[in-house]
């Protein structure tokens, strides 16, 4: 399982199936949540239970066909017999909402991606259609793995909105509006600008940001090359069924090896057929690594907005600096580098005792101003370099933890496949003899 | 004193006999040459060592024996094709293998003979043992060009795979009880280069050979009108054999172009999580495992597909061209039969002519001539009467002929389709053991690789076997 499922009752959370491994996996990191404090999992069990197909009109009033997920929920203690859960539908849409609310009022989270809007790095048998069955499945998965990352954040689970979201049908968009949290976004252009301009960035968040481009990188090509070796794999198996055909037309024309050639035909249909389900397995991995790929976005963002405060910071400690210097000049009346005060001065005369005077009393107060502004802008950046870290920390080790799994368990696919290949090759043998 | 000994020998090997069959040769005496004889037919008779047609077909029929035991307990000609060499000359460039032959049977002058041949001197001796023995069933030799692949003459790959072509088919013909004592054969095996090339000008004349083929085109157009039910099965069965075994080489050559793709796209897939577990520290020795194991059961899949390659895609090929090979044994025999058939239905005319009563125009002419009418008619009588005689010998020939050359396809069709049966049977076999085999090492590499990363032992390493 991708995200910690809490409770033992693992059976009841959506439509996966899970091995042994993946429950052992369950219990140990129902654990770890145990240890780590409260979740919102252990008190509610969160489900995405179906998917359905809508028409309606969009927004440029034109009909449109959309999926919508039925989302579950239902509180842990209760008697799980006989109780419906509460259950309302909610658009992909809708949960971009969300999140996008989340990044902005959580900006030290690394908050969990969503599934995949439309299917890339695909290999050919699988439909990139977003109406396809197949993804509209996949998706489903992904949007309730979504749910439990969020629901079993320390800080997340607690949120408002995110509570309401599961709960609440009506009005819910406009309770997201109301928080104004568009208004707090902080825009492209100015994270980037700062991206560029800061000085002292914390070297962590640094490191981070280069690991952040480099695992997307490598997961962008391994799911490539994945999804290429899947293919190739896939046309290996289905050839066989060729086999199946011949032998069983060639089978009818002998008489001692007719029936070890049947036999062996239907093996290498078997082998044929068998290619599906494997790869169906292994879809299963790479949207496993296709979460931690869409990680890396929030991940980058959490970097940006450290960037974007600290370099605040240094605005801020800047501007404080120059009144600084702009006082001590005005007092000593020397003016050390070229202004236009001293220039304008040298024309038009010096000033007046007074206008010095008002002058150094804005000064004072402007200075008074920045100090605070320092104060605030310094605490505001230590805050969130603190809490950034904790997360990240909570994140590295929630990776580590996921990969280390989904590594195991491609392991795991990879005999289960060699141990098919054996009993039908075998069986073929077998069959073969008897020609 | 048996010589059960399998010649199958490696290219790379140039004794390819074990010391003990050359101990066996040098310790022959009378009796075991005896043995030889009456076990392998009758070589004393001179006229198996006629080139051209023979003339006692009967004779033949009752010497020629298709037991199987004599090919198992009897093998007493061992043959390898070997040692490739490129010769350049003016014109043209060939190349030449070498020929090595061991044996204890008594009309080879020599137990040993090494010669070198071209592809030609093959194509020859084909053709000589076809012409000999239209309706025997010989083993084809692999084709002149591979125009598919593009393969040039002389690549490696190219030159091997041939060589093992003609290695099989000159040890097929060694252990066929009638054309491994064709004269041309035992020319093939001994003769030196220049022997071979003035032997090779013997025989029937081109002329003479024109007028058999003109003939054979004739007799084909003609047809043949009543063919016996056996034969008609078995060119149903041809046909769709042929047709079966062509789509198993297309699929079987499709697998392997789909197989080594994929080889080419798992080649990059291990190196990404290397590349991956440069930036990981918790996860870097295990991303590091997965990787070690994708480049293990690369080369495992490298293996496999070579395995393919040289072991069930030649057999499938050398089927296809069987096929052909048993159309035209089929279609000789077809003409043989309807060259019979011609001749009953020209007797079935003469006689009707003889005794027509009505005039013709040698009548006419008789009576022109001044001849008596009635002593036209007996003389048109007598030379009716003696051409009929002609045919009817003519056609008696041509009956033992027919009978022979069915009795000898239909001993060499139970022959071939046990060798059929035989090599198919162990080619797949084969190739569903290096199946298995390239399971079970990729098993066992990411069972090893499962095992180091589990510090305690859980359900799923439980239900696996530690190799």
């Amino acid at each position: 399982m991708m995200a910690d499922s809490g409770p033992k009752e693992v059976a009841v959370i959506g439509n996966t199936e899970l091995t042994s491994a993946e429950l052992d996996n369950n219990i140990k990191n129902t654990m770890v949540e145990i240890e780590k404090g409260t979740s919102l999992l252990r008190k509610l069990e969160i489900s995405v239970a179906e998917a359905e197909k809508r028409t309606g009109k969009n927004t440029v009033n034109m009909q449109e066909i959309y999926t919508v997920y039925l989302i579950e929920t239902r509180p842990v203690d209760a008697l799980t017999e006989g109780i419906t859960p509460d259950s309302l539908w909610r658009r992909y849409s809708e949960f971009e909402l969300l999140r996008n609310y989340l990044l902005v009022t959580y900006p030290f989270v690394v908050v969990a991606p969503l599934p995949e809007k439309r299917a890339e790095i695909v290999w050919h048998k699988l439909s990139a259609d977003n109406m396809d069955p197949d993804f509209v499945e996949r998706r489903r998965v992904g949007l309730e793995n979504f749910l439990h990352r969020v629901a079993s954040h320390p800080v997340l689970c607690n949120d408002n909105i995110f509570n309401i979201f599961l709960t609440e049908d009506k009005d819910w968009k406009e309770m997201v509006y109301e928080t104004g949290f568009q208004a707090k976004a902080d825009s492209r252009l100015k994270a980037v600008n700062a991206a560029f301009r800061v000085k002292n960035p914390d070297g962590r968040f640094t490191e981070l940001k280069h690991y952040s481009d480099e695992l997307q990188t490598v997961l962008s090509q391994l799911l490539r090359v994945r999804a290429r070796v899947a293919d190739r794999l896939y046309g290996v198996y289905k050839v066989h069924g060729n086999y199946g055909r011949v032998f069983s037309e060639w089978s009818a024309i002998e008489k001692e090896m007719g029936d070890g050639l049947q036999s062996a035909g239907h093996h290498m249909d078997a082998y044929a057929a068998s290619v599906d389900d494997i790869l169906e397995e292994e879809e299963h991995y790479a949207d496993q690594l296709k979460e931690y790929l869409f990680y890396t976005d929030a991940l980058r963002a959490v970097c940006r907005k450290h960037e974007l405060t600290q370099f605040e910071l240094e605005m801020v400690a800047l501007d404080l600096a120059c009144k600084k210097q702009q006082k001590e000049e005005l007092v000593t009346g020397t003016v050390r580098t070229f202004s236009l005060k001293g220039m304008t001065s040298k024309l038009f005369g010096q000033e007046t005792a007074e206008q010095r005077e008002a002058k150094l009393q804005v000064l004072e107060q402007q200075l008074k101003e920045g100090e605070e502004a320092v104060k605030e802008k310094n605490t505001e950046s230590d805050e969130f370099v603190k809490t950034a870290w904790v997360d990240i920390e909570r994140f590295k080790d929630q990776k580590d933890r996921d990969l280390k799994e989904a590594l195991i368990s491609y392991a795991v696919m990879q005999i289960s496949m060699c141990k098919k290949g054996i009993q039908v090759w075998t069986n073929a043998k077998e069959c073969f003899n008897k020609m | 004193m048996s010589r059960t000994i399998d010649a199958v020998v490696s290219p790379t090997q140039t004794n390819t006999i074990p010391a003990d069959i050359s101990g066996q040769m040098l310790d022959l005496d009378e009796d075991d040459d005896l043995e030889v004889f009456s076990k392998d037919l009758t070589l004393a008779d001179g006229n198996m060592f006629n080139a051209s047609m023979p003339t006692s077909p009967g004779s033949m029929v009752n010497q020629c024996k298709f037991e199987e035991d004599e090919e198992s307990d009897s093998k007493d000609i061992f043959i390898t094709v070997d040692n490739p060499e490129s010769h350049v000359t003016a014109i043209e460039t060939f190349i030449t293998y070498r020929v090595l032959t061991k044996t204890t049977r008594s009309e080879f002058d020599n137990s040993e003979y090494e010669v070198r041949r071209r592809y030609q001197d093959f194509l020859w001796l084909k053709g000589k043992l076809e012409d000999a023995h239209s309706t025997l069933i010989v083993h084809p030799l692999p084709e002149k060009f591979v125009v598919k692949g593009m393969v040039e003459r002389f690549n490696g790959d190219f030159i091997e795979t041939r060589r093992k072509a003609l290695h099989k088919f000159l040890n097929r013909i060694a252990d066929h009880p009638i054309l491994s004592c064709s004269e041309d054969f035992k020319v093939f095996l001994s003769a030196q280069a220049w022997e071979l090339t003035t032997y090779k000008k013997q025989g029937p004349g081109f002329l003479s050979r024109m007028g058999e083929t003109v003939r054979a085109v004739a007799n084909s157009v003609r047809g043949v009108k009543n063919r016996p039910e056996e034969f008609t099965a078995i060119q149903e069965y041809v046909e769709d054999f042929s047709n079966k075994i062509g789509s198993l080489d297309k699929v079987t050559q499709r697998i392997v172009k789909e197989q080594k793709e994929y080889l080419e796209e798992l080649k990059e897939y291990g190196p990404t999580y290397t590349l991956w577990s440069g930036s990981e520290e918790e996860l870097a020795e295990q991303l590091k495992g997965v990787a070690g194991c994708i480049e293990r059961c690369c080369k495992e899949t490298e293996e496999q597909v070579g395995h393919l390659s040289d072991t069930l895609v030649p057999v499938l090929h050398e089927y296809v061209l069987c096929a052909e090979t048993l159309k035209a044994v089929l279609r000789r025999r077809d003409n043989i039969q309807a060259e019979f058939e011609a001749k009953n239905e020209a007797l079935a005319t003469k006689k009707v002519d003889r005794d027509a009563e009505s005039s013709d125009l040698g009548f006419v002419w008789g009576s022109l001539l001044g001849k008596n009418p009635e002593e036209a008619r007996h003389q048109r009588q007598e030379r009716l009467d003696g051409e009929i005689e002609e045919l009817k010998e003519e056609i008696d020939k041509l009956e033992d002929r027919v009978e022979w050359a069915n009795n000898a396809l239909k001993g060499d069709w139970g022959r071939w389709q046990r060798s059929m049966r035989g090599d198919l049977k162990s080619a797949f076999l084969s190739t569903a053991e290096k199946n298995v085999d390239y399971y079970e090492k990729c098993l066992a590499v990411w069972e090893t690789f499962l095992l180091s990363q589990r510090t305690e032992p859980s359900e799923e390493t439980d239900r696996d076997n530690t190799p």
